[in-house]
């Protein structure tokens, strides 16, 4: 099955095993991966780091794995911890458990399906996937900017409805990781409510596929205006509760000030993006900073931290959760009307009406359902503000239907690569709540 | 998008000794594979603070494709996304690497947020990144043969049973 060069054969492919070497075999190299390097520091350095932290000898810390079964490591996300009592000493995140080989596939699709395969990757998200997606392949064919307007901002409205039901998410994954129970059962209950809008306009709670190349699937459905509003009035009060249930309660506070700290430097070093990026007091967003579709048109506010620890991360997704609905206020009052999807025939579908009295147009629907339609030669990377951070897609065309090299970039992943830095000689206890705080999707993780 | 290279904008050929060229209105640096570490260092230190992306392309099936002015296409091409988070930019380099040689120098010491990401590009095309301190697979298992998404590897598929069809 597999066409190997010799050079490559499969002994010399293990490189070595991917899990935490126990402590004998602890190079300063291995430390300096873990600490040294960020604070840019000599190998020499960072191993005595590392011979200051633990006294004692190797029967004094043990290995244990976390995951990839625990119910608090969100997914199949496995960690190895070395520990000396309670104390982390160091943190190996080990993935791949949920690889399928997405990239892959996504060579085998054409760019009308596409969609399909992006939109279960970060499957917290997924319409900000197929955004990314669709925005790279209308870059390549050179449509990016006849895009109709109403199609535009029905994109923003699903999107921003998108990071809100993340982020209600990740409350109530949060709350669920640190003992707040109830607060799960509320966190998906408001979820729900954007999910069940959702629902009504593309037909499916989750992997929609409704941002296609050219704009969207179908129109919003009548009404729509009354259940976004109905959804924001019916949030806002409990985001309200969620302050009185969490943010000014003490245990809350205690179990998350000051836990998993990272500084501007370090998240930047690390490539980290989004809340945990802005976590430390970097205001960089996205929507703001590169806007995309017309986010350059809305009034928001980007939520910034001070101490970069897990509380700051809780405190900045509960406020973009508001910003989030204070900007699907002003689309809703600004929605255009219009077409929302654009009128090329050899890129979207024509209207189902056509289909019965045009030849040209069956043939047209015909062929963009079967052999999807050419793209030219190119390559073109397009970023956005997805609710983890910067998710990317860099698209490679060789003028066929189908995606040359097709790569997502996956914020959670690289955000996953702060983990060791943030669990570095805190708690064993406190492991939990720094998972939580980076809100890691391991499907996007592992594509 | 205002990543867009704005058409008023003056635009240099050519950046630390490399040519530059526009692709779909973005930045793109054609880097040669001795100079591409300085080169990250260089821009490091002209604000591209931000390493965004590491991955890498097999044009195994396109060999004829034309690079730009004085590059030799080869096989493999390893494609780092920055960003200026000063200026509000964002560059792309492609550095060709030989498929007789597919090795470049690791990016650890300069972005050492590529580590991850180096070990995925090594994971799926079998480019070994020099000095990298963890060179190991990252997402398919440790004893796994071949690299996946190189263009000679083959998909997986499963045949479709159908009712009463002759086996």
């Amino acid at each position: 099955m597999t066409v190997v060069d010799d050079r490559f054969a499969a002994a010399n492919t293990d490189e070595g095993p991917q899990e935490l070497r126990s402590r004998s075999q602890l190079t300063a190299k291995e430390v300096l991966r873990e600490v040294g390097a960020v604070l840019r520091m000599s190998e020499a350095q960072a191993a005595a780091l590392a011979e200051i932290e633990h006294d004692g000898g190797e029967d004094q810390t043990m290995i244990i794995n976390m995951g990839p079964q625990h119910p608090s490591t969100h997914g199949v996300l496995r960690l190895m911890l070395e520990l000396q009592g309670e104390t982390v000493l160091r943190c190996k995140p080990i993935v791949g458990y949920l690889h399928t080989g997405m990239e892959k596939t996504g060579e085998q699709l054409t760019y009308m399906q596409g969609g399909t395969n992006v939109t279960r990757m970060d499957y917290a998200s997924p319409l900000n996937n197929e955004l990314v997606f669709s925005l790279a392949v209308e870059k390549l064919l050179g449509i990016d900017g006849d895009i109709p307007e109403r199609a535009v901002w029905m994109r923003m409205l699903l999107s921003e409805l998108n990071r809100m039901s993340s982020h209600l998410l990740f409350m109530a994954s949060n709350g669920m990781d640190l003992g707040a129970v109830s607060m799960m059962l509320y966190g998906w209950r408001e979820r729900e409510e954007v999910l069940r809008f959702f629902q009504k306009v593309t037909g499916l709670r989750m992997n929609h596929n409704f941002i296609r190349p050219g704009g969207l699937a179908a129109d919003l459905p009548a009404g729509w205006r009354d259940d976004v509003l109905d959804i924001l009035e019916k949030i806002e009060p409990r985001l309200q509760e969620y302050d009185t249930l969490m943010t000014g309660q003490p245990i809350w506070r205690e179990r998350l000030q000051g836990v998993g700290v990272i500084t501007a430097g370090e998240a930047i070093a690390l490539g980290a993006t989004g809340p945990i990026l802005r976590s430390t007091g970097v205001a960089w967003d996205l929507r703001r900073d590169m806007p995309y579709l017309k986010y350059a048109d809305l009034d928001f506010d980007v939520v910034v931290g001070s101490y970069g620890d897990a509380f700051d991360r809780y405190a900045i997704r509960l406020n973009e959760i508001r910003e989030s609905m204070r900007i699907v206020h002003q689309i809703v009052d600004k929605m255009p009307s219009g077409d929302y999807r654009i009128q090329d025939k050899k890129v979207t579908p024509p209207p189902r009406a056509r289909i019965d009295e045009s030849m040209e147009a069956l043939i047209h629907h015909f062929k963009i359902f079967t052999e999807g339609f050419k793209v030219p030669e190119g390559e073109v990377y397009v970023g956005i503000e997805s609710p983890r951070g910067e998710i990317g897609c860099y698209l490679v065309s060789d003028g066929s239907s189908k995606p040359y090299r097709m790569r997502i970039r996956p914020p959670s992943f690289i955000n996953l690569q702060t983990l060791p830095h943030m669990m570095r000689g805190g708690l064993v206890a406190d492991a939990v709540a720094v998972i939580s705080s980076v809100d890691p999707v391991l499907g996007e993780v592992d594509r | 998008m205002s990543d867009n290279v704005a058409e008023t904008q003056a635009v240099p050929t050519e950046l630390y000794g490399c040519p530059m060229i526009i692709s779909l209105n973005q930045r793109v640096l054609l880097v040669a594979r001795d100079k591409y570490v300085a080169v990250m260092k260089a821009l490091l230190d002209d604000t591209f603070d931000l390493c965004v992306d590491l991955t890498a392309v097999d044009y195994l099936l396109m060999p004829t494709r034309v690079v730009g002015a004085g590059i030799k296409p080869e096989r493999f091409e390893v494609v780092v996304s920055v960003m200026s988070m000063q200026k509000h930019e964002r560059l792309r380099l492609r550095v060709q690497v030989p498929a007789d040689d597919a090795t470049l120098d690791t990016l650890f010491d300069v972005h050492p947020g590529t580590e991850a990401l180096e070990r995925e590009v090594f994971d799926m095309f079998g480019i070994i990144f020099n000095g990298h301190p963890d060179p190991t697979r990252i997402l398919m298992p440790e004893d796994w043969d071949g690299y996946p998404l190189r263009k000679d590897y083959d998909y997986g598929r499963i045949p479709v049973q159908f009712k009463g069809s002759p086996a």
